[in-house]
Parts: C-alpha cells; sequence; structure tokens
C-alpha cells in the first residue's frame, strides 16, 4: 500500500460536510468540548469577495449568464459560488430511463450559500405517515422528540413566520413576518376566494437583529448570499462560532473516500483525497459524523467496504442508497392585468417569497397521499438573463413591437411553485457505479428514478391548482403541460427540487434502516448520519430546518455518549 | 474618499480583518459593504472603455450580428436600443466561449447571407431595407417555417438571437431602466406594498 499521511492526534470527533448538517454537528459538538475535525471538498468561501450582492448584471461581462451562458443552467453567474448541476471531474450517472440531476455545491456551507432559506418544520403526522395511510414507514421518532430541536434551531439562526395554527405546518419560533408584496395580497385575495389558506411564509432570514447578526436590508438577492449574514448559511452562522471555540480543524480541499473501520469494528478514521497534492491522506478520530449530503454520504458509506463489512459501513441489510426521494416539483404562472396598473415600485423584499400556501387539503379526500405546498413568485424581480424568453417564445415577432409588449408584461407575471410529497419506491435508488470513478479514483454514484402515479396525481392537481388562482385573480395561466411524455403536468425531473432526502434512512428495525432514532449507524456505534439521509419520510416541508434539528439532537446524544465512553 | 464617513482604507481593513478571523460572524458594517462594491464597480468601469473589439465573429459578421441586434430592440422615444446596450459584445462575447453558440449564432449569420445571396442576389447587409424587412418578417415567425420549409433553420437562428439579444438588453443599465426597476438598494425597513389598484 503506497504511503498514506496520518494525521499527527486524533481527534475526538470527524466531521465530514460542512453544510446544514454538518455545521450544526460542528457547532454543537466544539460548545460542547470535544476537539472536531471538519473535511471539506471545496474551498473557504469568503463572503465579502465571494458574494455578488447588490452587483447590477451589466457590472459582470456575461451579465449573469456565466462562461458561455452555461450558468444560466445553474440558476446564474450571481448565485453563491460553486453550486453546479455538473461538476467537472466528478460525475455521476443515470440508468436507462432514469434522468436524476444531482447539485453539489463543493464549498465552505456547501448548499446552504444559496439555498431558498425556505425553513419548515414538519408536522406530527408526517413522523407517523404509514400509520395513518399504509405508506412508506413511520420514524422511529415522534413530532415531540424533535420539538425542542426546532425551537432551538428557530432560536439560534432566526426564523420570520407567524402564528397560524395551522395543522400541516407548526408554529415556530418566528421573527416578525415582513408585510405582503403587492402580487402576494392580490393572490391571497385570491386564495381567500378559494378558500386556500394563504399565511406568511417562514424564512430563515432576519427581520430584526439577532445574536449579533445585521437585519435584512431587502435587497431580495438571498441567494447571491449575504456579506450581512442577514440570512442564515452554515459558512456564516454555525462554523464561525465553532471556529471561535478553538477546537474546529478545518480540512478544506479534502474529498472523503472512505471510512476507516478497525480490527474492533469501530470506525477509527477517514481517508480522503488533498484535492491540492492529489494525495491521500487519513485522519483520525475516535467518531465520525457523515453530513456530505444525502447522496455524497451514501456514497461514502458504501464505498467503506471492509472485511467486517464488505458490502459498505451501515449497509449489513443493503439499505444504503434505497429510500431516495426528491419533492415532487411542478411549476405554473400567467399574466395578471390588474397589475399592469401598479405604478413602478420596490418589489424586492426579502430574498424568497414573503407568504407561501401550506398545505390546505389535509382534511380532505384526495385522488393521491399525502400534500404539497405553494412557494409564491413574479412581479416587478430585477431584470435578467432569461426573463424573456417565454414572452418571446409566445408572441415572437421584434422591434418597437416586442419591445412595448416586454415593457407592458414587466411585473406582470406571478408564479407558483408546487412543492410536495414523493413516497419512496423501489424503482428509486443510488448505488455505485460499477465501472466508473471520479477524477479522485472514488467510484461514482448511479441513480435510478422514477415518479409513481402518485406523484403525478399530485402535479397535475397543483396545476389545476395554479390555473384556478391566476383566473380568479382576472388573469391568464400561461403554463402548458402535457399529460403524456416524461414530464406529465410539467412535473420535474427528481433531483431537480434539490430536496433529495432518505439514502441512509432511520429505522427502529436495524433490517431495514441504516440508522437509529439518534442518526447512529445501526452496524457501527461511532458513526452518525447527519444530513438530509436519515430522513424517513419527504413531507412537503423543504427538509433543511429539519435536518438541522436532527444534527443537534445526534449531536447531544453524542456528546453524553462521549462522556459516558460509550462510544 | 469618503462616504457614509468611512474610508476605503477602513473598508479594506474591515475585510481583511473578516476573512483572517474567520469569522463573518463579527459582520460588515452594512456601508462598508456598499463602499466596497463601489470601488469595484469603478474599476470595472474604467476597463470597460475604449472600443470593443469582437471575441469570435469576424469584423463583417459582428456588423450583421449589430443590425439584427438593432432590428430586435431599436431604440424608440423611451430609451436606446440593443446597441447601445452593448447586446452584440454581450453576444460575441458569450460566443467565442460556448461551441454550440458558435454553431447556432455563426452558421445562422452565414445562412442569412446564403438565402440573401439566393433571393435577392447580395449580401444581408447589402439588401435594401424593404428586402431585410421581408427576409425578417418570415423568420420571425415559427408559422413561416410550418408553411416553407426552407425557412427551418432560418427561424430557429431568429429564435435564438432573439432571446439572446434581449438578455443583453434588459441586463443592461438601459434596459433596466426601460422596465422601470426600482430597486437593488439598501433599505432600514421593507414597507410593504403601495397603495394597489382598485
Amino acid at each position: 500500500m503506497a504511503q498514506v499521511t496520518r494525521s499527527p492526534k486524533t481527534y475526538d470527533v470527524c466531521v465530514i460536510g460542512s453544510g446544514a448538517g454538518g455545521g450544526m454537528a460542528a457547532k454543537v459538538l466544539t460548545e460542547g468540548g470535544l476537539n472536531v475535525v471538519m473535511l471539506e471538498a471545496g474551498p473557504q468561501v469568503y463572503p465579502e469577495k465571494d458574494y455578488k450582492m447588490m452587483m447590477w448584471p451589466y457590472e459582470l461581462p456575461h451579465r449573469g449568464a456565466g462562461v458561455g451562458g452555461r450558468a444560466s443552467d445553474n440558476f446564474s453567474e450571481f448565485l453563491a459560488p460553486n453550486g453546479a448541476w455538473e461538476i467537472e471531474g466528478e460525475p455521476y450517472t443515470s440508468a436507462p430511463g432514469a434522468d436524476f440531476q444531482w447539485f453539489r455545491s463543493r464549498i465552505v456551507g456547501g448548499r446552504t450559500n444559496h439555498w431558498g432559506r425556505i425553513a419548515l418544520r414538519f408536522a406530527p403526522v408526517d413522523f407517523q405517515s404509514k400509520t395513518r395511510d399504509g405508506l412508506g414507514d413511520d420514524w422511529p421518532i415522534t413530532y415531540d422528540d424533535i420539538a425542542p430541536y426546532y425551537d432551538k434551531v428557530e432560536s439560534y439562526i432566526g426564523v420570520f413566520g407567524s402564528k397560524e395554527n395551522v395543522s400541516s405546518a407548526p408554529d415556530g419560533v418566528f421573527l416578525p413576518p415582513p408585510k405582503p408584496r403587492c402580487t402576494e395580497i392580490l393572490i391571497k385575495k385570491a386564495c381567500d376566494k378559494l378558500n386556500i389558506t394563504c399565511i406568511p411564509a417562514r424564512l430563515a432570514i432576519l427581520t430584526k437583529a439577532h445574536n449579533g447578526r445585521l437585519p435584512c436590508h431587502y435587497c431580495g438577492q438571498c441567494g447571491r448570499g449575504c456579506v450581512t449574514a442577514s440570512n442564515f448559511s452554515s459558512s456564516q452562522v454555525l462554523i464561525p462560532p465553532a471556529m471561535a471555540t478553538g477546537k474546529l480543524t478545518l480540512v478544506t480541499g479534502a474529498m472523503a473516500r472512505e471510512i476507516v473501520v478497525g480490527k474492533d469494528g469501530k470506525a477509527e478514521a477517514v481517508s480522503y483525497i488533498d484535492k491540492a497534492s492529489k494525495t491521500e491522506k487519513r485522519v483520525y478520530a475516535k467518531a465520525v459524523v457523515v453530513a456530505a449530503s444525502a447522496c455524497e454520504s451514501a456514497r461514502l458509506l458504501l464505498n467503506s467496504k471492509s472485511a467486517l463489512f464488505p458490502d459498505g459501513l451501515g449497509n449489513a441489510t443493503g439499505n444504503v442508497g434505497k429510500y431516495l426521494t426528491d419533492s415532487v416539483g411542478s411549476d405554473g404562472w400567467g399574466e395578471i392585468p390588474a397589475l399592469d396598473k401598479m405604478p413602478p415600485h420596490n418589489h424586492d423584499g426579502v430574498g424568497g417569497m414573503h407568504y407561501y400556501v401550506p398545505w390546505w387539503k389535509f382534511d380532505r379526500k384526495n385522488d393521491f397521499p399525502r400534500g404539497y405546498h405553494i412557494e409564491l413568485w413574479g412581479g416587478r424581480d430585477m431584470p435578467g438573463v432569461g426573463m424573456f424568453d417565454g414572452l418571446c417564445h409566445d408572441e415572437e415577432g421584434y422591434g418597437l413591437a416586442l419591445k412595448r409588449r416586454a415593457r407592458q408584461v414587466y411585473g406582470t407575471t406571478v408564479g407558483f411553485s408546487g412543492r410536495g410529497e414523493m413516497i419512496p419506491n423501489p424503482d428509486t435508488y443510488c448505488e455505485l457505479d460499477p465501472d466508473r470513478v471520479d477524477q479522485w479514483g472514488i467510484p461514482i454514484l448511479r441513480f435510478h428514478f422514477k415518479w409513481s402515479e402518485y406523484e403525478l396525481r399530485q402535479a397535475k392537481d397543483m396545476q389545476e391548482t395554479f390555473k384556478s388562482i391566476i383566473e380568479m385573480m382576472g388573469g391568464t395561466y400561461k403554463t402548458k403541460t402535457r399529460i403524456d411524455g416524461p414530464y406529465p403536468f410539467g412535473i420535474l425531473p427528481g433531483g431537480k427540487i434539490i430536496h433529495e432526502v432518505g439514502t441512509a434512512r432511520m429505522g427502529a428495525d436495524p433490517k431495514s434502516s441504516v440508522l437509529n432514532g439518534y442518526c447512529q449507524t445501526h452496524d457501527v456505534k461511532n458513526v452518525f448520519v447527519t444530513d438530509g439521509a436519515p430522513l424517513v419520510t419527504n413531507p412537503d416541508k423543504n427538509p433543511t430546518l429539519t435536518i438541522m434539528a436532527l444534527s443537534w439532537r445526534a449531536s447531544d446524544y453524542l456528546l453524553e455518549e462521549a462522556k459516558k465512553g460509550s462510544l | 474618499m469618503s462616504t457614509y464617513g468611512i474610508s476605503r482604507r477602513d473598508v479594506l481593513r474591515t475585510l481583511a480583518i473578516g476573512a483572517a478571523g474567520g469569522s463573518v460572524l463579527q459582520v460588515i458594517p452594512l456601508q462598508a459593504a456598499e463602499v466596497a462594491h463601489q470601488a469595484v464597480r469603478k474599476e470595472k468601469a474604467a476597463a470597460a472603455a475604449g472600443k470593443y473589439a469582437p471575441k469570435y465573429f469576424s469584423a463583417k459578421q459582428y456588423e450583421t450580428l449589430a443590425s439584427l441586434c438593432d432590428t430586435i430592440i431599436p431604440k424608440d422615444e423611451k430609451s436606446g436600443g440593443a446597441i447601445e446596450a452593448g447586446a452584440p459584445e454581450f453576444i460575441d462575447l458569450l460566443t467565442s466561449e460556448n461551441l454550440e453558440f458558435q454553431n447556432r449564432l455563426g452558421g445562422g449569420l452565414m445562412w442569412l447571407d446564403s438565402y440573401c445571396l439566393d433571393h435577392y442576389g447580395k449580401l444581408y447587409l447589402e439588401t435594401t431595407p424593404e428586402q431585410r424587412k421581408e427576409v425578417i418578417d418570415l423568420i420571425a415567425y415559427r408559422k413561416n417555417a410550418k408553411a416553407n420549409p426552407e425557412l427551418h433553420q432560418g427561424v430557429a437562428f431568429f429564435a435564438f438571437l432573439r432571446n439572446m439579444t434581449c438578455d443583453g438588453f434588459y441586463t443592461s443599465k438601459i434596459g433596466i431602466e426601460d422596465l422601470q426597476y426600482i430597486g437593488n438598494v439598501t433599505r432600514s425597513e421593507w414597507p410593504g406594498c403601495p397603495a394597489l389598484p382598485e
């Protein structure tokens, strides 16, 4: 075996990944007194240099489209850095018939640098879905187990919202919500007439100064990253306090390859590729917290093969990579003539919706299981690349007529994004591609993905709802979807919503799960997984808040076990 | 330089402390961030002065491209057109970096010249204004390609160029002002929606 550089010391814990789950673990564990080493596959982030807050499109030569126009496929050149559907030298594959899209951010903070900041609690029923409708599985924990951690996370990171008593969307510890935008007032009026619940959104953005961070300055650009840390990101809100303890060693450019298991059946080290030197290094730790993102964590577990665990760590019963889900996504938009009469005004607000529609049909009989929420967008946004693609396609032409139409249509569109719950199915999972490795020599993932009839019916319901709201607003619904083809009712390809979870799920029964209720692997008790992988269900609530609550809870448990010496 | 009573040196020192300390919890004051951005803007503006030399298109092709951009978004009583907005530069830059764009736009311009040679015996730029209008009216609409399959490639080219011209125009200062977008500023309060029309 080639020479491997070993870390000079043994850390208490090695945390793999610096996003929501890893950042939270690092904060809780270091504040609890443990020495932690964190491996991050990407570089350090420097908000004041890397974030493009307050820049105009014309200040960049590519105007936001990026080199060769390619950033348009990755949301925009303005997005907080290092997030992409494809990373050079680090491929993944999809099995025939599957078109899975995997968005990765290789940078300190991971995807929390750009995320939508939608911070929704799962509801009590979401932890006992199988008991309710027979599908999927129940969690090994209940809402009451996690609720104190939701409180802690919200109190620490700052989430705005309002008390509403909607049973599908539990209230939390909230900062005051911002007032609605004009578009949102009109949408709410229409929703009220249709008996659709429309309430202030819940976003991890500060409407008041909070824990030493400045309040939002309402530039509407959270996705670019916030120089004043007025929204939540792991890089600005979790890593700094962990660093301040003096107990966190952050290693960037470190691509974890394998968790090394000792003769005693416990993890003793993590092997990683140091990207700068292209050499393998090894760091020793008494416990390992895997938080590399659900699929990346599954990949690492599957690649951690040993004599004791020939099919990978935590995979004794073959559950790693299974039960993969993403949110059901379907979008739609329309033109609202009433908005045409609005004088020009600042519409920016926070970076995201001020109002949203939580799942409102939970007490009815629907032709699909579970539910979805609706995110609202549109109005007088900062113009950007692609803004008039729809107009150009629909109306064609050129010249003064086109220019006048753009002027007239600008600001009069509103849109909806339905985000719903997918039921895990046996045709959807990830596994190691038997043939290929990435540029670091690490076997890559191959995805299998299939929407079932449940999800398609949900997407159909979304489209019908969007249309009804637009029409109630006196507008014209512009989105056209097909009932056939690969993406009926505008359902987006798997992975596109970037809510992929479930690949190392928790459960009471080791035969059908990878982790126990504390995110600890059944097979190796000093290995924990604290990203989206542990989630048993993927309800219509964006997973990040729950990832952080679970990570905090797992870290508290890890601290206690470490004190007892029982890891 | 002094804005908000804070010098450029103060700003840079603040930024350096933030980076070295590994901590941005001790956040940069907002006005400091603004000053930093303004400094970047000024440098970029200085670098942008001077005439643009096309990176991908030949001088002749670039002239045709600019003419088409101007046709797609001309100036009017309210604002300048696509050329003033820098759309041709934007398109040339992106095209120089993207093989597919080179085929679609570079090839599209060749198609347009060939079409004009076949039908008018002249390159596009040498045709009369009436002839130009005739060919653009043909390739600006999908329905024409249905009636005349010879136009398919031209329609696809024009649709692609139309999108890119809109991108270039509406991401420019001229285009953003044309739409009367008001924002991209820091505010201490969010006042909500001004009075809605009844």
